[in-house]
């Protein structure tokens, strides 16, 4: 059976012109499909070389404290271990000047991935071992001597802030404040946005709702460990295998750490168990490039779930404040907003991205929104799908809700009075070109679900939600295969079915079955410079990519063409997959096939192939309206999501499958964040549950099937009108969810995760 | 450590040997049999990557020893493919209908779908919802792993009253 020719279903709404219909926006089968169904598939961990060690860490059992001295000596001397290291064998950036790569700053990556002088977090890696046996490498471990000056920590955020808070970094002094402070302190940051005169803007409004908001860190949770294999040759030269969002990004933080040069490191991309933001930064090459340079074996590391918990992601826990002003007729004149973030050990918590997504789908004339970066003893925070925006959209839209109730309006309506739209001025800087905000605000009010009925104790909310999208460095390659087959190549990793997007970009301009298209991902030897797969980026820039060679190869088809018939190239046209003479004028031929000119390549000049390297430019904003139903247990205060329809603003559905199925695995994420998951931590600074029995992720009997509907207004920038998709879905739920338990039960909750003994506990306060 | 002789039958073909007694079985799988389409997602039993079918029950393959399999048949992912080659049809449905993302639960989803249409061969969606609550997916919602295996039932039993 195949339905990929199957016309999309009605739920699309066609916005401006659309050229593109023989692959574009068709549910076409994934290239990779067959290896991922089969276990074919080549993940972080499946990889094997001959002689290859087994590098395991030795992680701080601290959450603060002084290394004194790390004695390696009787862990080395284990019969079958053949190296050790400790920070000491990783670069050793100065405090004092930034040294990036990409968005990360080494000198912080570096001594994350293995603790210098101090450790920061229990779970801090300290030393490493490589081992003839995981089972040996786990022995060595154990024969390390660690000898540690124990030092106070500080979990909560807010007491990381207070003056007399144990202090991570003695050199840090707050950014972002005048004048500089003199003093350390646990704020690495302070950034504000600002339009307009918040103040008068209060002073006009006649309803004012101001809450307080708490968050806990929750993990990306992707099911693969992190995991890779490194070889180095006697000349030092190195190939990574490793999984991640970003290979490229591997490549050069790795060299940069051990001091290599990145031409020296080859990264060949694992097939990725998923990322969600979680893989956009290294925790383990850096380990096994040292282990493996000292030992002169391959080495591979792959870490426990339990390491996963307790040192990579989490996306930062939080403390917001959330203030809005409205007139009586529904209209917000002003909004205020402090994100105070937990960064964990090191500062880059996503306050920024939250002070600026916080009030985006709001055209506001008055706006304060200030973002503080908080560093304390818990694994340093990465990113986390749309990073920031989740967590502001959760104080803010539950503001939003609740302002709307008091001025008696329908949610969606008050919404809709308030909207962005083409010409606003969003508080962080930019004036929208067109955006679709306003057509899923519509599609959220005319959609069935919005008017059904609801039974005893259950309640409805909706919420809304921002993410810029971004561009950025995309590389792609077309191959005109011997037969007349065709290879895409580009250097991002596929993490939730982008080849099947570029094979449907390359199918359609070529005008062939999209099976005669197969799609790869280079390394970082192979393809051009392609920046990490995060961001809601690929289908975006890397599709701009495909789209810009695969035009430059009809070009050359076309050239081809030319010189077979003895024409000029510009009477040749490209026309369902053949080149043909453009009119009567041009000459009487027979068209010449993509097989046909591939046959005669070399007498016309030889392959046929072309390489584009971008910067790709014109990102433009996606919003989303979800709609969502629950059911609250006044017996137990479990909270069931009954129905769920999620409306979201495409561009153009390159292939909407996987479209529709980034925004029922973000809801699903979602639902998770606002229901269930959060680092617990005990009083000795101690990660309680750090497995997936206590970290409760939702599973298939949790959810109930969510609805979703794709509004597609183009984005003129892009030659499909691809906007991005991945990140907004996960923005929504939590303020859905809070907004509707609110109107099943009246409790206006403000602090996640609403587990069921925390809403046992309200609905008991509250009699 | 003295080595334990284990005999098994994987995929249909008999194995002879000798492991570790404290070997996990997925382990065993993995790195001795190179079988790596079944995954270690937690190490604890609860995600389910690992999932493969020990005579005729689903198993977390990390939760038992591969002493524990001595004399067991055993099918991994690897062995679901029909006998002609080609694409089971629960491997073919998730496939065709986008029942996965990363792909890294898929080996572990499919072979449970796999027990599961053996136990309840006509299951409601509520019941496939249930039946795969052992595997966790961080990709997807389940929306589509849940079509995909409501249509490889379809196929099923609709060849089965085809045949009868």
């Amino acid at each position: 059976m195949d339905t990929a020719g199957a016309e999309i279903g009605n739920e699309l709404s066609m916005d401006t012109k659309v050229v593109d219909t023989k692959w574009i926006g068709k549910r076409t089968v994934r290239p990779d499909g067959a290896d991922k169904v089969t276990g074919r598939a080549t993940f972080g961990a499946d990889f094997t070389l001959p002689g290859m060690l087994w590098g395991k860490v030795l992680r701080s059992p601290h959450p603060h404290a002084v290394i004194k001295s790390i004695n390696l000596d009787k862990a080395l001397a284990l019969p079958g271990v053949r190296s050790v290291m400790s920070g000491a064998d990783l670069t050793d950036f100065p405090l004092d000047t930034p040294v990036m790569v990409g968005p990360a700053d080494m000198r912080f990556v570096s001594r994350n991935v293995m603790a210098r002088d101090k450790v920061l977090y229990a779970g801090h890696a300290v030393a490493a071992v490589a081992a003839t046996s995981s089972s040996i490498a786990q022995s060595a471990l154990a024969l390390i001597e660690v000898d540690y000056d124990i030092l106070p920590h500080v979990i909560d955020v807010e007491a990381a802030m207070r003056p007399d808070a144990p202090v991570l970094h003695d050199y840090m002094r707050t950014g972002g404040v005048t004048p500089k402070p003199e003093v350390a302190s646990n704020i690495a940051n302070r950034l504000e946005f600002k339009i307009g005169d918040p103040e008068a803007g209060f002073a006009a409004a006649d309803v004012i709702v101001e809450r307080t908001f708490r968050t806990e860190p929750v993990h990306q949770g992707y099911i693969e460990p992190h995991a890779c294999l490194i070889s180095v040759a006697m000349d030092g030269q190195a190939t990574i295998w490793s999984s991640s969002q970003g290979h490229f990004m591997v490549r050069n933080a790795t060299a940069k750490m051990t001091g290599m040069a990145v031409g020296d490191v080859r990264a060949i991309p694992a097939e990725i168990g998923g990322g969600f933001g979680g893989k956009t930064i290294v925790y383990l090459e850096p380990l096994a490039m040292v282990l493996a340079r000292k030992s002169g074996s391959p080495v591979k590391m792959v870490m426990s779930r339990e390491e996963v918990f307790r040192a990579t992601g989490p996306t930062s826990g939080s403390v917001n404040t959330v203030r809005i002003g409205a007139t009586k007729d529904g209209k917000i004149t002003a909004g205020e907003a402090t994100f105070r973030f937990q960064a964990g050990a090191f500062p880059g918590a996503p306050a920024r991205p939250a002070a600026m997504c916080a009030f985006a789908p709001y055209d506001i004339e008055n706006v304060l929104s200030v973002g503080i970066d908080v560093v304390m003893n818990r694994p340093k925070s990465n990113a986390y799908r749309a990073p920031g925006s989740p967590i502001a959209a959760h104080a803010v839209e539950c503001v939003v809700d609740e302002l709307a109730d008091k001025l008696g309006l329908d949610p969606v309506e008050f919404r809709m009075r308030n909207a962005a739209k083409e010409g606003s001025k969003a508080a962080y800087g930019p004036t929208f070109r067109r955006i679709g905000f306003v057509e899923t605000l519509e599609a959220a009010k005319s959609h069935p679900h919005y008017s059904a009925p609801l039974g005893a104790n259950q309640g409805r909310g909706v919420a809304c939600g921002f993410w810029f999208n971004v561009g950025g460095e995309s590389s792609a390659q077309l191959n005109i295969n011997e037969d007349g087959t065709v290879t895409v190549v580009t250097g991002h990793p596929d993490i939730g079915g982008s080849r099947a997007s570029m094979v449907n970009i390359a199918a359609e301009m070529l005008g062939i079955d999209y099976k005669s298209v197969r799609a790869q991902i280079g390394d970082t030897s192979t393809i051009g410079i392609s920046a990490t797969t995060g961001g809601s980026r690929v289908t975006f820039a890397a599709g701009m990519a495909v789209s810009q060679v695969t035009e430059k190869v009809i070009e050359t088809l076309r050239d081809r063409a030319a010189k077979i018939w003895d024409i000029d190239v510009d009477a040749v046209i490209w026309e369902e997959g053949e080149a043909r003479p453009a009119g009567t004028n041009a000459g009487e031929f027979e068209p010449l096939s993509l097989a046909e000119l591939a046959a005669k390549a070399n007498a016309t000049g030889g392959p046929i192939n072309g390489q584009v390297s971008i910067n790709a430019q014109g990102a433009a904003p996606a919003f989303a309206t979800h709609i969502c139903d629950v059911e609250v247990d006044r017996d137990t205060g479990r909270v069931e999501i009954v129905r769920y329809t999620a409306i979201q603003d495409a561009g153009r559905a390159i292939h909407p499958s996987y479209v529709e199925g980034q925004i029922q695995g973000g809801v699903a994420q979602g639902v998770g964040w606002a229901l269930n998951e959060e680092y617990i931590y005990d009083d000795a600074g101690q990660l309680e549950n750090p497995g997936f029995l206590d970290y409760r992720m939702p599973v298939a009997s949790d959810l109930p099937m969510i609805d979703t509907v794709v509004v597609e207004v183009a984005n003129d920038a892009h030659p499909h009108g691809v906007r991005g998709v991945g990140e907004v879905p996960i923005v929504p739920p939590m303020a859905a969810v809070a907004n509707a338990i609110e109107d099943a039960v009246g409790l206006r909750l403000t602090d996640l995760p609403m587990s069921p003994p925390k809403v046992l506990a309200a609905l008991e306060k509250k009699g | 450590m003295s080595k334990l002789a284990i005999k098994m039958t994987v995929n249909g073909t008999e194995i002879e040997a000798e492991a570790e007694p404290r070997m996990l079985l997925i382990h065993f799988l993995r790195e001795d049999l190179n079988l790596t389409g079944p995954h270690i997602g937690c190490d604890t039993s609860h995600c389910g990557a690992c999932t493969v079918d020990l005579n005729g029950k689903s198993v977390k393959s990390c939760t038992i020893f591969v002493g524990q399999a001595d004399g067991a048949d055993i099918t991994t992912i690897e062995g679901m493919a029909n006998a002609d080659g080609s694409l089971h049809v629960l491997q073919d449905m998730f496939r065709e209908h986008h029942g996965l993302q990363c792909g890294f639960c898929t080996p572990g989803m499919i072979t449970r779908a796999h027990r599961l249409l053996q136990e309840n061969p006509d299951p409601s969606d509520d019941e496939i919802r249930h039946g795969i609550s052992g595997n966790l997916c961080r990709c997807t919602g389940y929306q589509n792993i849940v079509k995909a295996i409501r249509a490889a039932a379809d196929q099923i039993n609709a060849a089965k009253e085809a045949a009868e």
